[in-house]
């Protein structure tokens, strides 16, 4: 039961700020760093959610001199006041934000860039460069690469598969371009693309659908966890499960257990890992304790999850 | 009696045009497999747009029930989870774990009723506002991630969707039982009229001592009711609730009432149109994914320009009757 560790944290700090005031005052001046990410509204942003509640709550205890203030916004608008509260009433020296969407958060984060603060902008860039002081985010093409040379390498000649597509968005483009681009030059056919929307229910429709559709289907690209599951299910109700076999990604710990276990329906998985808020709160944080250098890109790969390597990547307390 | 018009036979045209367009384009379109698939996924919707079509037909709206459905999911699966290892996994513990989910139906239903005719606040926002904290509350429940059912229960659950008599399977069942029950009290009992005329004028109802409040509560309880014997058959499904179960269901059950033939400002109810209605959104769905006809970013135009033409071909006939 983590949910309330927002809370905790917020305690956490509060006693921190008390018990730690005399000392506080001979030590660095105290630094707030604030951060603003999407709400919980699926598995992903969930994980995301409760990796940063998890990290403040760390960085809290190691260094007392830091504080953290956590916002989480269900849309754009919400963010962009968010962002404008934390500068008007917490005066904070740095900024960790995971843009909701490019365009209406790129002119509120370089509005706080001016104002001399320190910014990191997390996973989705802002429609104009050179804002951020540091860009910390997944790799989309190399998640579809990784997922698509695996295909490649593992399918016969002839093969046929089907792809499973998430939200219309850029972030699904460049995944689905590199996948397709990797499996290039082989002989596997790609049936079908549709759209599942990182959505169990609407990923279990649309593989029931390629199930009637297509005699013939040797392996899906889930291209996300929650899909995979509603895959699957799709899969085990048509009786099919011996068939084919099924690649999610970002690295959901129930699907992480399987490939642990050595499911065969469940080979690898691709990580977009949840936790890359974690390195940008981190590494903001860093900024502020330390003198190691943190501007720049950070990008993190996305890896291929087998069996043999699963365990490092199995979060059982995380909600994702 | 006069011959029957178009103004009533338009939602069986276009779901008959719809179903000859799929066997056309896809011969697996009629094979039994996907037919079960076809009903069994417009079970869900199809109970919620059942309990709608009284929530309509009598002026009020609830836009709730998705989250409603979710939270009720999130709950439920907690709810078995926690007493599965006091009472062991069999099927009393799943038989509470569907009490919970009716009953929690019946109470939230309850709540968006007494809250409308009660408190007598605008159905619009009683629901807008109840449809925020459902959704939230399953978000919180399931700590932004998802609610599982243990293993163990799920395997043993799991019929309750995918089972049935040969490819009749139990959602089918139990949405036809719904539907059939549904028309009757529409059309041949007490309540159904009472529904009818609250809806057409709530004033006229009023004076003549039909206990208008009372009626209407019903209406928003049966609704609530039946978003948890929806609920009772989507948990066996995938085993799992979150924030995006359910998401947009309102929409669909209003879009499928109004495209049956019910009227939005209430008055008259068809159930048997809103099962029309539920099929049709439920086949164009397939149909899009079973026939590489667009570019599956157009799937959302199709639907809207399915759901307008539907309901544009039973709307001509009675605005030129008005004229």
């Amino acid at each position: 039961m983590k949910r309330r560790n927002l809370m905790k944290a917020a305690a956490l700090a509060a006693t921190l700020g008390m018990t730690a005031g005399a000392a506080l005052a001979q030590e660095a001046e105290k630094k707030i760093i604030g951060v603003s990410i999407p709400s919980a509204t699926h598995g992903f942003m969930g994980g995301l959610n409760w990796h940063a509640q998890d990290t403040i709550a760390r960085l809290g205890k190691a260094y007392p001199n830091l504080e953290f203030v956590l916002a989480t916004a269900g849309d754009a608008a919400k963010q962009v006041n968010d962002i404008e509260d934390m500068m008007a009433t917490r005066n904070i020296d740095g900024l960790v934000v995971l843009p909701f969407e490019s365009e209406p958060l790129t002119a509120p984060v370089k509005a706080v860039k001016e104002a001399g603060k320190f910014v990191t902008v997390v996973d989705r860039g802002l429609s104009e460069e050179g804002i951020e002081d540091l860009y910390v985010a997944g790799d989309n093409t190399a998640f579809g690469r990784v997922a698509g040379e695996y295909f490649k390498a593992n399918l016969k000649p002839g093969s046929k598969i089907v792809v499973l597509r998430g939200i219309p968005t850029t972030l699904d483009n460049e995944r689905v371009d590199a996948f397709q681009k990797a499996l290039e030059g082989s002989d596997v056919e790609i049936l079908d693309m549709q759209h599942g929307n990182w959505n169990r229910d609407d990923a279990f429709t649309v593989m029931q659908d390629y199930l009637s559709k297509y005699p013939q289907i040797d392996a899906v690209w889930a291209a996300d966890d929650d899909m995979a599951i509603g895959v699957m299910e799709a899969i085990a109700a048509a009786n099919r499960t011996d068939e084919m076999w099924v690649i999610g990604g970002a690295g959901m710990k129930e699907i992480v257990k399987r490939i642990m276990d050595g499911d065969k329906q469940l080979p690898v998985n691709v990580t977009y890992p949840p936790a890359l808020i974690s390195s940008a709160i981190e590494m903001t944080a860093l900024r502020f304790v330390s003198n190691a250098p943190m501007t720049g890109r950070f990008i993190i790969g996305s890896q291929l999850i087998t069996p043999e390597n699963a365990e490092q990547f199995y979060y059982p307390d995380s909600p994702f | 009696m006069k011959r029957p018009d178009l103004h009533t036979l338009g939602p069986i045209v276009a779901l008959i045009a719809l179903v000859v367009l799929g066997a056309l384009l896809n011969p697996s379109f009629l094979a039994p497999a996907n037919i079960t698939n076809v009903l069994a996924r417009s079970a869900f919707i199809g109970m919620i747009a059942v309990g709608m079509t009284f929530v309509i037909t009598a002026g009020g709206l609830d836009l709730s029930v998705g989250s409603m459905a979710a939270f009720l999911a999130g709950v439920t699966i907690m709810a078995m989870n926690a007493i599965a290892p006091a009472l062991g996994i069999h099927w009393g513990t799943i038989l509470i774990g569907m009490g919970v989910a009716l009953l929690g139906g019946l109470i939230a239903g309850y709540l968006n009723g007494a809250l409308v005719t009660k408190a007598r606040i605008e159905p619009f926002i009683v629901t807008l506002g109840t449809m925020g904290i459902f959704r939230s509350l399953v978000t919180w429940l399931a700590d932004g991630g998802t609610l599982s059912l243990a293993s163990g229960l799920r395997t043993l659950y799991r019929p309750v969707y995918y089972g049935g008599i040969g490819w009749i399977t139990w959602p089918i069942i139990t949405f036809a039982i719904v539907a059939i029950l549904g028309e009757w009290l529409m059309r041949q009992s007490r309540f159904g009229r009472h529904v009818e005329a609250i809806g057409s004028n709530e004033r006229v109802a009023r004076y003549s001592a039909i206990d208008v409040n009372r009626v209407k509560l019903m209406t928003y309880v049966l609704l609530g009711l039946l978003v948890g014997l929806a609920v009772v058959l989507y948990v066996p499904r995938l085993g799992s609730a979150s924030g995006s179960t359910g998401v947009l269901w309102e929409l669909e059950a209003i879009a499928a009432v109004i495209i049956g033939g019910t009227a939005l400002k209430g008055g008259t109810g068809r159930v048997w149109g809103t099962v029309v209605g539920v099929l049709i959104l439920s086949l164009i769905d397939n149909i899009l994914n079973l026939a590489d006809l667009v570019s599956p970013y157009l799937n959302g135009a199709i639907q809207g320009v399915i759901i307008v033409l539907a309901v544009v071909l039973q709307r001509e006939k009675s605005t030129a009757d008005e004229r």
